[in-house]
């Protein structure tokens, strides 16, 4: 494409890449520190290689009031197994130092943040290789607080749009979004209800008729069908909770990760992107 | 831009002109929800201002307060108590008089007029010790609307008698396991359930905390607690009381007390919060103003018991209506301009004094105001004889008989 800049973040030379072979990105979700931190960094430097094109990582709080039980067991289980702020950081660097490539986004709450203190987040944050967030608790109406100062650093402040969201609310919401707009499909807690994707459809096209941003949709999404049709209405979905109930579900009896814990993570994956794909599994 | 941590603590004009117009006092409050709440919030403050300002509105609401609620409550001399501990002349502000025994009503009265005024058509709510709980679930049952209340599962065992009431009220109860099954985490469920049904349902919080507008209009229903205050010690004494003490928690009780007296300079206010085991014991105590920092939860910044991470603490105190590890933002405000004193009141230090005053006035407290009374019994031996003292009585102690019974070790 001559015509354009080139892009300048991960986020946007991801979604470029993507654009020019004509497929949705694929969006994964896992808790930093879930269930300790090793596996964790295990799970995550093997996601791109099964088919993530994006990494949402959650940094664990005690009060996910936005999630469902799946991904709030997992940010319990991060917290139990001593994963902090600091690790969550260090988590990322690990992962940037054997792939520059793959865009990370932190996903969380405020409250960790605005202790730590924000300031010294966000230097630390860009400087260990995150190239975006998304705080749940933190609206349009508080930008000055967190996200003009992210965006000073060059770090994209990824907005969350809502069933909610009417046409008089948008632009606040995409006044000053970077990297891609989420669509949360449903009124709802994450892993919740399936999404009807005739609204979603009809949604995301809304949402793009004001933004030049991709679009990507999660909450909810969990088999490779679902994720394939409702690629089609965006430009790429998220799954998270499916992915941390992998993890649950292989933990052996001490609560410890299993010996399939890594693998069963990595092999949803593989399905997933293989569904998005248009492609028959390849496991 | 370094993140503030502290407020500007130099005294306003006047202490009564908050929130701002993006509901913060000071450092504090604010409408820190998700994005599928936003819209709600925004519709609920709008619809808030509308029925503030209409006259029928708030004609109904008195109507409601006076012939259902039962209000006025009686400002009663404990003249036992005052002669005991020989110090301020000590008034109880009866609230625990109320319709279903607490302040909790006046409220739940308020807040579903303007349900009902929206259209919503489901109603849910989270509580603690129970009393907003019931509140709740009274108002439901007498203007038709289905209801459904989240609490923690440990305070439906130390708070039963309140669980039964719901019950029969016709409310569904969902006992929370999450966490330590407190109302922190009735608070995390019912807002789980707000963001799922979004379109139908109003969700009464029972405290002056939570996203703007709910403190400022849970603070303005139960300013009426105050507002009488004023009126009926004119009318007993000839002037304003010198010292007001009252409970907190999420602080609901208390603002509604304090509020119409900020500015009245010579009126020192007291707000007692739970010091549990200690404030020295760690995660032990649930007093968050004098042992925890600013942070942000549930919709508004305000001080929170935590740690160095930021991950929010379970904290601890014998009564579940305290057991927050947070408080109201416009209490956070008023700790550090210095216009209100808080000060901690432990387990034991409210055990001793529901029992003071089951004995001498021949009055049950809830644990909630017992640790204002505890508190009470320290200040009034030293203040002169003509000091007026009023306590607020938020709560009556009906619910607290079976666990308060057992932890003195009494056979029943």
């Amino acid at each position: 494409m001559p015509s354009q800049t080139p892009p300048q973040t991960r986020i946007d030379r991801c979604f470029a890449a993507l654009k020019r072979e004509g497929r949705p990105a694929f969006v994964t979700f896992v808790t930093a520190g879930d269930p300790d931190y090793e596996t964790s960094k295990a799970i995550l430097l093997g996601l791109p290689e099964a088919g993530a094109d994006v990494i949402e990582i959650g940094m664990p709080f005690s009060d996910p009031m936005a999630d469902g039980p799946a991904v709030q067991a997992s940010s319990l289980r991060a917290l139990q197994a001593g994963q902090t702020m600091k690790r969550t950081l260090q988590l990322v660097r690990e992962f940037r130092a054997k792939d520059n490539l793959t865009p990370i986004i932190l996903m969380g709450y405020y409250n960790p943040i605005y202790v730590y203190p924000s300031a010294a987040f966000l230097d630390e944050a860009r400087d260990s290789g995150v190239d975006g967030m998304i705080v749940v608790d933190v609206p349009p109406e508080a930008d000055e607080e967190l996200c003009l100062p992210a965006m000073e650093r060059g770090l994209s402040f990824i907005r969350l749009a809502t069933p909610t969201t009417d046409d008089k609310r948008l632009p606040a919401v995409l006044a000053n979004t970077s990297g891609f707009v989420y669509y949360v499909s449903i009124t709802g807690i994450t892993g919740a209800a399936a999404p009807v994707v005739s609204d979603v459809r009809a949604q995301v096209a809304r949402i793009k008729r004001s933004t030049p941003l991709p679009v990507v949709v999660g909450f909810g999404v969990r088999t490779p069908e679902q994720a394939k049709t409702l690629a089609d209405c965006a430009d790429g979905v998220v799954v998270g909770s499916a992915l941390v109930e992998a993890i649950r579900t292989t933990l052996g009896p001490d609560g410890k990760a299993g010996p399939d814990t890594i693998s069963s993570v990595h092999r949803i994956v593989q399905n997933l992107a293989a569904g998005l794909r248009g492609a028959a599994s390849r496991v | 831009m370094a993140s503030p941590t502290t407020s500007d603590t130099q005294a306003p004009n006047s202490f009564r002109a908050g929130p701002d117009d993006h509901g913060f006092f000071g450092l504090y409050g604010g409408r820190f929800v998700a994005e599928t709440l936003m819209p709600l919030i925004l519709e609920l403050e709008q619809a808030y201002e509308a029925a503030k300002n209409d006259a029928g509105f708030q004609a109904e609401l008195r109507d409601l307060l006076e012939h259902y609620g039962g209000r006025p409550s009686p400002l009663y001399f404990a003249e036992r108590l005052t002669e005991h501990l020989k110090g301020a002349k000590i008034y109880f502000k009866r609230d625990e008089l109320n319709h279903t025994g607490s302040h909790k009503i006046n409220n739940c009265l308020g807040q579903i007029q303007l349900a009902r005024r929206m259209g919503k058509t489901r109603i849910i709510a989270e509580t603690g010790a129970g009393q907003h709980g019931v509140a709740v679930a009274t108002v439901c049952a007498r203007f038709g609307l289905p209801c459904e209340i989240y609490m923690g599962a440990t305070d439906v065992a130390r708070q039963s008698p309140n669980v039964a009431r719901m019950h029969m009220l016709g409310a569904k109860v969902h006992s929370v396991t999450s966490g330590a099954g407190t109302l922190k985490d009735s608070m995390n469920e019912a807002l789980r359930d707000w963001v799922t049904n979004v379109r139908d349902t109003y969700y009464i919080i029972g405290t002056a905390a939570g996203p703007h507008p709910y403190p400022a209009m849970v603070r303005d229903f139960q300013a009426v607690i105050g507002n009488e205050v004023r009126k009926q010690m004119q009318e007993r004494e000839g002037r304003l009381p010198d010292t007001l003490v009252a409970a907190i928690g999420g602080g609901s009780n208390a603002i509604g007390l304090f509020y119409p007296f900020l500015d009245d300079k010579s009126v020192k206010i007291y707000g007692v919060e739970a010091a549990g085991h200690g404030i020295d014991v760690p995660n032990g105590h649930n007093a968050s103003m004098t042992g925890g920092r600013p942070g942000v939860l549930h919709g508004n910044r305000t001080y929170l018991i935590q740690d160095e991470d930021g991950q929010i603490l379970e904290g601890h105190s014998i009564s579940a209506g305290l057991d927050y590890p947070g408080v109201g933002p416009e209490h956070s405000w008023l700790k550090d301009t210095g216009r209100v004193s808080y000060v901690p009141i432990t387990d034991k230090e409210a055990l001793d004094a529901f029992q003071l005053c089951a004995k001498l006035e021949g009055i049950i407290p809830a644990l909630e105001p017992s640790h204002a009374l505890a508190y009470v019994q320290k200040l009034a031996p030293t203040l002169p004889k003509d000091d007026l003292l009023v306590m607020n009585m938020c709560g009556r102690g009906d619910k607290d008989v079976f666990a308060v019974a057992g932890y003195l070790g009494m056979k029943i």
